[in-house]
This record gives structure tokens, sequence and C-alpha cells, in this order.
């Protein structure tokens, strides 16, 4: 039995991934200019998601770590001091096994790492728990979404509840990996001054944090849900006034967090 | 470095560093003796002067009437302009610190009939003007035009291929512009020395044998010393004396200033580059301040007042030209910056005042400031730059150390929208563009225009089986290719030969060195259009359908095939071999005054005209659309993101389009970033990324659509909203409304 494993392990199969699409300029995802890598695959149903079209697993365009890793070698001069790579999603912790394998040899050549995770398949279960460790291991920075701190409108709002992903932050924390912390904002959802001071108390309590960023809600993926033909959860939902997205930056105290300026 | 002494002009050169700019006339040794690098940031700027808003108030009324009134303000109808042809002119003479109008009113156009009368009347006529009967008998019985001898001169076949715009654009009615004058050896020399220099290098040409380019030059050489003169006594008519050298920074500006209104009371060019003028004028300022009696505020309101005055600068064009070149564009290119060959960056303070113009006057499109790029400039500056392109959108940017390594030269500036030229001893004959797509079309359809009846291109039997086969088509495209190059070459032959016998550019070339290197530019039009079609017929299995003539006017791919702008070297590798392959079928003619063949890809705003007029073409581009602009991937065919598409149009080897490759991108503000420094730190990395890979030009516009699209339903809210458009700016309210189309449908990229 043990003997199988190790063969298969050995075998020189490379991991593959699922990339739902790249995205060669990213200056929103991490620090500096980045190329970002979107994979396929997300369990969560959040109802603004703007991206349905990447939540199906197994579909999407194959690639190796390396093929992935040379086309993003490419745009190099395009980073910067700063860039780097980014995998995002879909939800790319589905797939740590190839961001694991991509992010071991971007560092072996000096790139700088960014992983965007809403933290959903976290589990201290193995063989999942042992993975993330060594990822956090090459990972520089993590871009980590609290889509709702109150575990039950959590799962109102995404389907799934966020205990084990306040435990991941919280491992994060304790460990020494940094993270840039985002919260979506939602009129209806999520923009209320006590979730808000909530989020904001709870923030405070994480020593890792370089960086909050309140995202305001926007409309652009409405067009995709037509497409697939599923309904619009958020029909009739306006994107935040200016107002609400200051308080929200207030009440979360993002200005203080400016660690990633360094 | 020595510190000047004694001179016999010690009086004016007092305070400079001494080199070898004193014993001849050498700007560029004046600029690397005087040098002051500035490696901090925008803080220091001053905003305007009272003085500077007043008058920009005015001018900015003075446009909108211009607007109201049609176009035209006022114009002459019976003065022929020359550098002497107008009395002063002010716009508030108390106010000015820098003085000078083409014609003796702010706005009013010249009246310029040289390049061909024909043009100039209709001009006229197009803003409900009456031309002079008086100057119609002049310029047809008693003085030749460069139009008339030009069209004394072309064969039918030229004809033609002009008449159906295979090639368009052609400066064979209009001042051909594109001579960069050394304008600070007025500043620094005065008027007088560089007469003295001119009649010693007279007095050296040609060792008595009458050859024609010894006539030819003599007689050149006669006329700038004429000019010389005349731009003396314009500037007497002012109130001052040029013949001396600057006495401190704001005569400094204003001699150089003086020097660039002869070129445009003179010359109506497609572009009338203001050239390198920068680091002189710093030199100046710096010293002024030394002397302590020279204050921020004021300097940045010298500097202020010129940009005003470039930003007046007006010539009256027919509809025809203006479809072609929308916005009345006069290309004041004013190339700032880069690196010096020995390694030292050219940013100055100076650099910084000319961008604040645009905070302390608000946008323009003129001048079409360009910062010649390295990644190796001051990371202040480049912070600076950005900072107003996202402000703004009016800064283009060009690749200085692939200008700088071509060329062979740290004093070079851009001649019109993209080309580099130096500026001492360096020039450019412009030649509008060749229409590639369309000559890919003649290749189907042998050599028969597919818009327009007519047998255009050698009649080589057409292609007419239903699917087009790669070898066949390639074959026959080669043969038109080989055509168009000889009638395209061999008119400019023509206009250039007789710009200089019947409108030769006296003022511009009194400022540059006798003896000159010479660029023979040409371009094309439609690139993105014929590479990916070219690729639809070797990939995509193309089908044509013909009309009942058998002309094919659409076309259906079977297959995907890989398109232009998505950093896929299937497509790109077409992109370049077209380039090398079409420049030297132009290279293998005669070219004018010995010159060196350059090719560009780029169009100005013409990329809509040549769309209208060529037809569908095999990758689905329909009849009648807009080329995409410059070098520009066509809309659409980019899939792969911003820099995919940047990485493409890198691949375009300079060497053979030196006249320049034009990229115009457009990108949302979010899309750069969350806030003020991300994006500017977003958009630094994307320029040094660009140029890196060798890039050779940028447009960079930020907006999003949506203002766009307001601005074309209420014009009046946006007056001075500006874009770039391959290689210049403009007001968008003064584009056609099909430009603007353009200009909005054309790729912003943007992130969710």
């Amino acid at each position: 039995m043990l003997a199988v494993q190790a063969e298969t392990s050995l075998s020189t199969q490379p991991v593959t991934g699922y990339v739902h699409s790249i995205e060669t300029f990213g200056a929103v995802d991490g620090p500096g200019t980045r190329f970002v890598a979107f994979l396929q695959g997300c369990r969560m149903r959040c109802e603004f998601c703007h991206n349905p079209d990447t939540w199906n697993t197994g579909v999407g365009t194959e690639v190796t770590p390396d093929e992935l890793l040379a086309q993003a070698v490419k745009y190099k001069a395009f980073w910067g001091k700063k860039g780097g790579i980014t995998v995002s999603g879909g939800e790319s912790l589905l797939q740590i096994d190839f961001i694991l394998e991509l992010f071991k040899k971007a560092k072996a050549q000096g790139i700088n790492t960014c992983l965007d995770t809403c933290g959903q398949p976290f589990s201290y279960k193995e063989p999942f728990f042992s993975k993330f460790k060594e990822l956090m291991q090459y990972t520089d920075v993590s871009l980590v979404d609290i889509k709702h701190i109150d575990p039950y409108e959590h799962k109102r709002l995404t389907g799934w509840t966020n205990e084990n992903i306040l435990s991941m932050i919280q491992y994060m924390s304790d460990n020494g990996h940094h993270m840039w912390i985002r919260h979506v904002l939602v009129p209806e959802r999520t923009d209320y001054d006590d979730y808000l001071a909530q989020l904001g108390a709870y923030i405070k309590t994480i020593k890792t944090v370089d960086k909050v960023e309140v995202l305001p809600y926007h409309t652009m993926g409405v067009s995709k849900y037509d497409e697939l033909g599923f309904n619009y959860p958020l029909e009739g939902i306006e994107p935040p006034i200016a107002e609400r997205v200051a308080n929200a930056e207030r009440l979360l105290d993002t200005s203080a967090y400016t660690g990633y300026k360094n | 470095m020595k510190q000047l002494e004694k001179t016999d002009v010690k009086n004016y050169w007092e305070g400079f560093n001494g080199g070898d700019w004193q014993e001849e006339i050498n700007v560029r040794d004046f600029i690397q003796q005087n040098l002051h690098q500035y490696d901090g940031d925008e803080s220091f700027l001053a905003g305007p002067t009272d003085a500077t808003t007043a008058l920009n108030d005015q001018v900015l009324d003075l446009k909108k009437q211009e607007r109201e009134a049609g176009g035209v303000l006022d114009a002459d109808t019976n003065v022929v302009a020359t550098v002497t042809s107008h009395g002063p002119g002010y716009l508030n003479k108390d106010l000015e610190t820098i003085v000078g109008l083409q014609t003796d009113k702010p706005l009013k156009r010249a009246f310029m009939p040289y390049g061909g009368i024909r043009m100039a009347e209709d001009a006229l006529e197009a803003y409900g003007y009456k031309p002079d009967p008086e100057m119609h008998k002049i310029f047809t019985e008693y003085r030749k035009t460069h139009n008339q001898g030009v069209f004394d001169a072309y064969t039918p076949d030229m004809r033609r291929a002009r008449h159906y715009k295979v090639v368009t654009g052609l400066p064979d009615a209009y001042a051909r512009g594109r001579i960069i004058a050394d304008f600070p050896r007025i500043a620094i020399y005065g008027i007088d020395r560089l007469m003295k220099e001119k009649a010693k290098d007279y007095d050296l040409i040609g060792d008595g044998e009458m050859t024609d380019n010894v006539i030819r030059l003599r007689e050149q050489v006669n006329e700038q010393y004429a000019a010389l003169k005349d731009i003396k006594k314009m500037a007497a008519s002012y109130g001052y004396d040029i013949s001396k050298p600057a006495e401190n920074a704001q005569e400094a500006i204003q001699w150089i200033y003086f020097g660039y209104l002869a070129a445009v009371k003179t010359q109506n060019g497609a572009a009338m580059s203001v050239g390198r003028i920068d680091t002189t004028i710093d030199a100046f300022i710096q010293r002024d301040m030394d002397r302590g009696i020279l204050t921020e505020a004021q300097a940045q309101e010298f500097i202020d007042h010129f940009v005003m005055k470039l930003r007046m600068v007006r010539f009256i064009r027919t509809t025809e030209y203006n479809s072609l070149f929308s916005g009345d564009p006069i290309w004041a290119t004013l190339s700032m910056c880069g690196i010096g060959m020995d390694g030292r960056h050219h940013v100055t303070r100076t650099a910084f005042r000319f961008l604040k113009t645009l905070d302390n006057m608000g946008a323009a499109p003129e001048p079409n400031i360009t910062l010649l790029w390295s990644n190796r400039l001051p990371e202040g500056f480049k912070r600076y730059a950005t900072e107003v392109s996202i402000k703004s959108s009016t800064i283009q940017y060009e690749n200085d150390e692939l200008m700088r390594n071509q060329w062979g030269s740290d004093y070079y500036g851009i001649a019109c929208c993209v080309s580099a030229q130096p500026i001492a001893d360096g020039v450019q004959f412009f030649g509008a563009r060749a229409n590639l797509a369309k000559c890919l079309l003649y290749a189907i359809n042998g050599g028969k225009d597919e818009v327009r009846d007519g047998q255009v291109g050698p009649a080589f039997a057409p292609i007419t089986s239903e699917y087009i086969d790669y070898d066949e088509f390639m074959n026959k495209f080669d043969k038109q290719m080989e055509w168009l190059a000889d009638v395209y070459v061999n008119s400019l032959n023509a206009i250039h030969y007789m710009h200089d016998k019947y409108y030769y550019e006296a003022a511009q070339f009194a400022l540059k060195d006798t003896r000159l290197d010479y660029t023979f530019a040409t371009g094309i039009s439609g690139f993105s259009h014929a590479v990916d079609s070219i690729a639809a017929i070797k990939y995509g299995h193309v089908k044509a359908i013909r009309n009942e003539q058998g002309i094919a006017v659409d076309f259906v791919a079977d297959n995907d095939y890989p398109r232009y702008g998505n950093n896929d070297d299937r497509a790109d590798d077409i992109a370049k071999w077209l380039i090398k392959t079409f420049y030297g079928k132009m290279n293998k003619h005669h070219l004018y005054h010995d010159a060196k063949l350059s090719t560009s890809v780029l169009t100005i705003t013409s990329n809509v005209v040549y769309g209208k007029n060529t037809g569908t073409t095999p990758n689905g581009r329909q009849a009648g659309e807009p080329f995409s602009p410059g070098a520009n991937p066509a809309y659409g065919a980019e899939k792969n993101g911003a820099l995919a598409s940047l990485l493409s149009t890198a691949k375009i080897p300079y060497k053979y389009a030196t006249d320049g490759i034009s990229n115009t991108f457009g990108i949302t503000p979010n899309t750069l970033g969350h806030d003020d420094e991300d994006r500017k730190d977003a958009l630094v990395n994307m320029i040094d990324g660009y140029m890196e890979n060798n890039g050779m030009h940028l447009n960079i516009n930020v907006f999003n659509r949506e203002t766009l699209i307001d601005a074309q339903k209420h014009p009046e809210e946006y007056p001075t909203l500006t874009v770039r458009v391959s290689g210049y700016c403009v007001y968008f309210a003064d584009l056609t409304k099909e430009q603007q189309d353009d200009v909005i449908s054309r790729t912003f990229f943007q992130t969710m």
C-alpha cells in the first residue's frame, strides 16, 4: 500500500492545474503589477460573485506549473520592484497541489508570490493541512477575503460557514504569514455598521495584516449570469455610494494598516 | 569644464560653463556643460500667476468662439504669409511675458499658398472666406507652387494610386513639415553669429564645379541667410534685438519662440515640432536663479506663457485634410528628458515646469508633450509624469534607449508624432503612408480596386478559387507589394524634389547644420488588418465571396487563426515579415537626396479615412470600418489582455521602422489600481516594462469609456477633455463624430 503511494508521488506525470483565465497586467491583485492566474472552480456561491463562470471544477485550460510559470515570466519586465505572480480564482486552494508546485518553482527564481483565497477549503485535516503549511513557506503574501464576519450571515451569503476561514486567518497570524484582508461592501448584505465594527475589531486581533481593503460591490458581473442562464441574486441592489465606502473604511480602520508600503 | 572668463561675448555667456560650444555652433555641448539634473519631486513647482490665469481665460474664450464660428475665427485672404508679412500681434501686451503671433491677431489664420494655391483657396472656402482673385492670378500665372510642380511630374500610375487611395495623405499640396530646427541656437548665439557661420559654410560649398547638388545647396544656404535676417527683423517689430545671445531666461525663451514663430509663419507642415529645448531653457533659468534675479513663480510664468503661445498656433485646412488629421493638430511636439551618452539623465526642473503647464492652464493637445523614456529616469519624475497622464491623458512616451542607440545621438527630438530626428544635423522627409490592407485585396482581385471600379495595381490574374490558397496568395501579394513600393517611393521622390524647389523651409534649415543627414520616411497603414488577414489565409481556411464582377467582397474563415496582439509568434512573425519585406521592396529604389529609407507604423487619425476607403478584409474587418490606429492590433483581436497586446507590438523591429511604431493604449483608472499611488506605480511599471521589451512608443489614455460617451453627448461640459490618438493629442470635442466613435470603440483594458 505504502509502496504504491510512493510510486504515485514519484510519478513523472506533473501535477496540472485548471486555469479559467489570465490577466497579464494585474494592478489590483497584490503588491505592484502582477501576472494573475484565475484558477477554475469554487464551492462558495457568494451572492455578489462577479465571476460565476469560474465556479465549475475540472474544466478550463489544463496547464503544468512549468507552463504557467514560463508564460508569466514573459511579463517580468512589467513587474517593477514589488510585483510578481498571483494565483486567484475561483477558489485557488481547491488546487493546492498545483499552487504548491508553482510557488516552489517561482520562489526558486526569486519571483514574488501571492495567494488570493477565500479560505473556504481550509482545514486542519490531513493531507490538506500539511500541504497548506508548506504552501505558506513559499507564499510572500496572501489576499484573504472575509465575506462576512457573522457566521450565520456568512452562510446565508455564501452557502458556507466562516469558522474554518477564521481559523486559517488565525493560523496565519500565529505563524507570521502576512496577509491583506479584503471585504466586499454590499448594500443590504454586509454594509451594516454593527457588522463592520465587529469585523474591524476582529481584524485588530490579527497580527500579520499589512493592508485592509474595502471593495465596493459592482454590477459588472451581471451579464455573466445572463449568459450562464442563472438568476442574479442581488437583482436591484446598486453599488454602495462613496459615503458608505468611506464609512466602511473608517470602521475597518483601513488607514492603520500600512505594512504593504514596505 | 572651464568657467568662462574672457571671451568677446563675455557679457552674454557669463555664468555658464564653457566648452566647445563657444568655438562652434554646438547646442549639445552647451547642454553637456550646463546640465542641471534634478532628482526630486514636483513639490517645488509654482501655480499660475494672475497674469497667466487672465491670459489663459482669454485663450479659452477665443477657442470657444472659434468652435462656435465653425472652426475658424478669422483668416487672411490676401496677405501671403512670410516671416515678416505681419506686424506685431498680442493677446494682452501688458500681461504677456512671451510675445508673438503668427498673424496680427490671435487665432487668425494665415494665407499660405506656396504648398498649392488650390488647397489654400479650398481651405478658405471651406470656412466661408472668399479667396482673393489677385492671389489666384499670381500663384497660377506668375509663381508656381509645390503642388503644381509635383503634378507636372507625377506619372499616370502615381495619380491612379493616389486617386484610389492605396497611397494617401501625401504632402503634395501642403508643407511636408517634420523638420526640427535647432531653436536653442538663437538663445545661445544670437542671430548675427548664426549668420556669420552660414556665410562661412556658404564659402565652403563646392569647388567651383557646379553640379546639381552644389547649385542646390548654394541657393539654399543663401535663402537660409536671408531667413535669418528676416527673423531678426520680425523680432525687432516686437521690440527685441535678437542679433545677440539672450541675456536672461525670459529672453532665452523669447528668442527660441521667435525661431519657432518664423517656422509656423512660413510653413504649414502637418507637423511643426518644437524639438528639444527643455535643458537649454533650464540652464538659463538656473543662471538667473543663481544670480538671484528670478523666482520659481516667474520662471513658471515664462514657461506657461510660452506654452500658451504653442497652443495658439493654427493653420487653415481643407475639409479633406481635416478628415485625415482631425482637431487642428500642428504637432508642436516637445521632446524632453532622456539619458545622455555619458549616462546622465536629462531630467531638469524645467521638464517638470513644462508638465506643470497642464495643471496651471488645463489640459490641451498642444504642445504634443513627448517624454523620452528610460527606466533609468529618476523615480520622482516618472511618478509625476504618470500622475499627469492619469489626470489629463496628454503625454506620449517614447523609448529613449532604443532611439539613442539607433540614431547614435542623445540630441535628437521627435519630428512629428512619433519619429526621431537628430536635431543638429538630421532631417526627415515626411512621406505619409501606403495602404497594405488594400494592397492585399489587390493581390486577391488582380489589382482591381474593391471599392471603386478600376484597374489600379498590375493586372495579374485574380485568385478565382473558392478557398484562398496561401501559396498562390503570397505569390500575388508579393507582386502587388512590389508595384506599390515602386509607385509610392517614386511619388515621394517627385514630392521632395519639388518641395525643395518651390517650398523650401529656409527659416528652419537656417537653424540647422549646413551639411545634413537625410531620412526618407514612408509609412504603412492597415498594418494589423494585413497581418491578421495573412494569418487568416494561412491558418483559417478562408473562403472568398465574390460579387458579379468577380471582386472578393467578403470572407469567411472556417477555422480560428492566430491574431496579432496576443503575443502569439505565429501571428507576430507575420507582422515582422511584413514590415521587413515592404521595407526591402521600397529600399530597392532611388531615394531623393540619397536619403536613408525609414518606415513607420503610425496613422494619426487617418486610420478612419483609410478604413473608409478599403473593402472587407479577410480578417473579418468589414468594408469601410476604421483600421486600428498605428501598430495597434485590430479591435477585438486582443484576447490575452493588455500586456500581451503590448508585447506583440514590441516585436516589430525598430531598425526597419525608425520612423516610428505607434501604440495607443487605453485603460480605465480602476484597472490601474485602487488609489492614486498604486495607479502611478502601475503606470510606471507598464511603461518601464514596455520599453524594456523594446516597445517604441506608447500613447496612454486613462479614463472610462462612459466618460467619452458622455462627452460625445454633452461636449460643452468637456471643453478640455483631451485624448491621445496615434502619435498626438486632441480635444475630444474637435474630432468628427466618426472619429469619436472610433476612439470610443477602441479597446479599453479593464479588469473586474
